[in-house]
């Protein structure tokens, strides 16, 4: 065996150590600690990717002596792998971009609690991405659960642990439900692994014995990880949660943790059901439907926010929508283009929260969009990331938005009939409303201030970690907008084998 | 009010001054004086103001009817999938016959060692959940840290546990109570590889007995044994000697090699490999989780 297929238990233990390790460093020594962590997981994951690409397979890889359907298992493979990378490098560059908001709103004390809890989400994400136990998957569900609401609640302030409890309600309630279809998985199988419960749920179908407990835990399990998303009826945290948290957590939150547990739902779709059975059973159509008036709902409700923060977050509602509306849509292009689109929400979420974060800051912590005029002169570099990353949410050629719009666009004209026009009157009207709102937010930062010479111009000397991270981000995103094909065509062999 | 033209609608939309809420209840966004709004005036001002509009009110009495429909429709469907699931308790249920469980029964304790076939299964065949279930108890602890841990020059809020401390038979009952009940949480601890018991069961009980102690007597002598420097190095070794076991584990089954824990002759106290030490590790962690929960919520800090 290759050496490479070591790394994830070695990133996953690394983590784990590490994150108990920071809790009892001082806070500089933590940061080291995570960013040193989320690099390496970054670069490692890349490795194991390309050599999946090589190899053209997937491995399972034994956690203890004991193969399925005894003990754990985790399986590698190129699709795993390279989100697995990919999480852990925005993790990276969002804890570097959110380091001085981060060190301001967070009480000294405390601080290397948010490392501590960076590094659990780390360890959790590789987790949800590579087990092939449904069982850990729960197992790290519960710590993602508990880490999101840490990093939720490091910020000292009424309204944050409002909203952070809100969250975690809601978040429980998604884990109670995934529990209970693991539950009713088990009781008709006696299995936890994937590919036991595979065989055992294909075999269960074609005898037509159990049909209602395996319909109810498959509604089960994708309304509980739907609910953990952030699907439409049940995105209503996400206004609060993002709009009092510090900018770092709610990129973390949105762009990495929501993405983690909808590609966990992913791959119970394809390695636990299996399309068939998910797409026989109509679900998929009520997850298309909640995916497509998410859309529509969200940037509704994103056009009526006062508030930038709340405003990406109803926007983040709606992106989520787009995810499930693919996910809905067909096993094949529909779930490359919801893949796609995870990759190409989790490089751009993060770096608007971050932006929007240090806009409002350079405008003394205003957030209200007519306390924003000008923001973008006070804070050239923040305006211009800001204005690039709302281009590429709207979906502008170049940019990793317009592929993932392109993808569900080509995805709809292969779908049957019925999905075709509301998908593609979707798309249409969701980027009309998209325009609507990020063109009115970068046309107010760039508006001439009330109050000339009120707000100091933010020095670049203040801001490098910033800059540094955003431009990367920007870089990733414009790789993925302009190479996307080879990464597209690898996708779809990599989900042969998903 | 008077209708607003589009344009002007728009002009209001675009600089920020236009409130739809406000709009759908018919109440006027009042202005901010100097324009720049005050952390948390919106918060006390807004939410019984958003309720008054008659379409809000109505939602707010029609939301009890539909979540108890929900909760109708729910109850009825899960109701239906318990009929048809196979029925609890009788020999023939789908997981009871699973090549999963007899392997475990049959194999168990010659592949780990360990008499206590859960203990087997939790640390050895599935232990990778068990590390994670112990980072879980890690994760909640740190929440619990960074919510309600106090600042070091507070004082602690003496009265309310004062009551508490001076109470003759609590401190009696505690006297005679906390040898025994340590020594039988070390026990289940122990003894988790041989009969009933474990590392979360005996930390349970240990944690149990030092929140009996801590609240029947002054904190401080417990203190002088475990304080917040002694928890974090329990906790640390704890965990980490835990990862690290876990990691060469399931490093030398995943690439084929011979691990240098033998099982041991089962019954014996030191047999099954690695299952008495990690037991110890888990019971340390779930000892001072417990504990730290009661430390931190009644004073701020362990």
């Amino acid at each position: 065996m290759n050496f490479c297929l070591n790394f994830p238990l070695f990133l996953i233990v690394g983590s784990l150590l590490f994150s108990v390790i920071s809790s009892v460093l001082p806070k500089k020594a933590a940061r080291v600690l995570t960013l040193f962590l989320t690099l390496a997981g970054a670069l490692l994951n890349l490795v194991i990717a390309v050599y999946c690409q090589r190899t053209g397979g997937s491995f399972t890889y034994l956690m203890g002596h004991y193969p399925h359907p005894w003990g754990n298992e985790l399986r590698i493979g190129f699709v795993e792998a390279l989100f697995s990378s990919v999480f852990s490098a925005v993790l990276f560059l969002t804890v570097v971009g959110g380091r001085t908001t981060l060190e301001k709103r967070v009480a000294r004390e405390k601080g290397q609690f948010y490392y501590c809890m960076c590094d659990l989400v780390q360890a959790a994400l590789l987790v949800l991405v590579y087990t092939n136990d449904l069982f850990t998957g729960y197992v790290f569900i519960e710590i993602c659960t508990i880490a999101s609401c840490g990093i939720l609640m490091i910020r000292e302030n009424g309204r944050t642990i409002l909203a952070a409890v809100r969250y975690m309600i809601f978040s429980l309630i998604g884990s109670g439900l995934f529990l209970l279809g693991v539950i009713f998985l088990y009781a008709v199988t006696g299995h936890l692994l994937m590919p036991n419960l595979r065989e055992s749920i294909a075999a269960l179908v074609s005898g037509q014995v159990y049909r209602l407990p395996l319909l109810a835990s498959l509604c089960l399990i994708t309304i509980g990880l739907s609910i953990k998303s952030g699907l439409f009826p049940f995105h209503i945290w996400m206004a609060d949660t993002y709009g009092n948290a510090i900018p770092a957590s709610s990129g973390i939150l949105s762009g990495l943790i929501s993405k983690g547990y909808i590609f966990f739902l992913i791959k119970i779709i394809f390695d636990v059901f299996g399309t068939e059975v998910f797409y026989a059973s109509g679900i998929h159509n009520v997850v298309f439907a909640l995916g497509a008036l998410g859309i529509l709902i969200g940037s509704v409700s994103a056009i009526r926010e006062n508030n930038i923060l709340r405003m990406s977050a109803f926007s983040s509602a709606a992106q989520i929508g787009y995810i499930f509306m693919g996910l809905g849509l067909s096993p094949a292009l529909g779930m490359e283009a919801a893949l796609f689109h995870i990759i190409a929400h989790a490089v751009t979420k993060p770096a608007l929260f971050l932006a929007a974060g240090y806009l409002s800051d350079s405008m003394g912590s205003a957030k209200k969009f007519r306390n924003l005029s000008g923001a973008g002169y006070v804070n050239p570099a923040a305006g211009v990331f800001f204005s690039f990353e709302a281009f590429s949410m709207i979906g502008l050629p170049l940019t990793a938005g317009f592929i993932s719009k392109y993808l569900f666009g080509i995805a709809a004209f292969e779908s049957t009939h019925n999905k075709m026009i509301p998908t593609l009157l979707v798309l249409a009207v969701s980027t009309v409303l998209n325009t609507a709102y990020f063109a009115r937010t970068v046309l107010r930062i760039y508006s001439k201030n009330k109050e000339p010479g009120k707000f100091m111009r933010v020095a670049v000397k203040e801001q490098k970690n910033y800059m540094v991270s955003a431009a990367v981000f920007t870089a990733l995103n414009i790789l993925f907008g302009v190479l996307a094909y080879p990464l597209i065509d690898m996708l779809a062999v990599g989900l042969t084998v998903f | 009010m008077a209708k607003k033209s589009f344009r002007e609608t728009l002009r209001e939309w675009d600089e920020g001054n236009f409130d739809f809420t406000m709009k759908t209840a018919g109440i006027p966004l009042p202005e901010n004086e100097d324009g720049k709004e005050k952390e948390g005036s919106e918060w006390s001002r807004t939410p019984h103001l958003r309720t008054a509009g008659s379409e809000i009110k109505a939602f707010s009495k029609l939301y009890p009817v539909f979540a108890g429909l929900l909760l109708f429709a729910v109850i009825t469907f899960l109701l239906l999938v318990i009929v048809e699931m196979p029925p609890f308790n009788s020999p023939d249920t789908p997981a009871n016959r699973s090549e999963v469980t007899w392997r475990y029964i049959r194999s168990g304790l010659s592949e780990t060692g360990a008499v206590n076939i859960v203990a087997g299964v939790i640390l050895d065949y599935r232990a990778f959940d068990t590390l994670g279930e112990s980072h879980v108890l890690f994760a909640a602890t740190v929440a619990v840290m960074i919510l309600m841990l106090a600042k070091r020059e507070e004082e602690e809020p003496e009265e309310e546990l004062s009551i508490l401390r001076n109470d003759l038979i609590l401190q009696n009952t505690a006297k005679v109570l906390v040898p025994f009940l340590l020594m039988f949480g070390a026990y289940i601890i122990l003894n988790g590889h041989l009969g009933p018991g474990g590392g979360f069961s005996g930390g349970a009980v240990l944690g149990g007995a030092l929140i009996l102690y801590s609240s029947a007597f002054h904190p401080g002598k417990l203190q002088k044994i475990l304080n917040m420097k002694s928890y974090r190095i329990i906790v640390l070794l704890a965990l980490s000697f835990y990862s690290g076991m876990k990691c060469y584990s399931f490093f030398s089954g995943a690439n084929g090699l011979e691990t240098i824990f033998g099982t041991g002759t089962p019954g014996a106290i030191l047999s099954a490999g690695l299952i008495l030490p990690l037991n110890i590790a888990v019971g340390l962690v779930v000892a001072c989780t417990m504990y730290g929960f009661y430390a931190i919520f009644t004073r701020g800090r362990i």
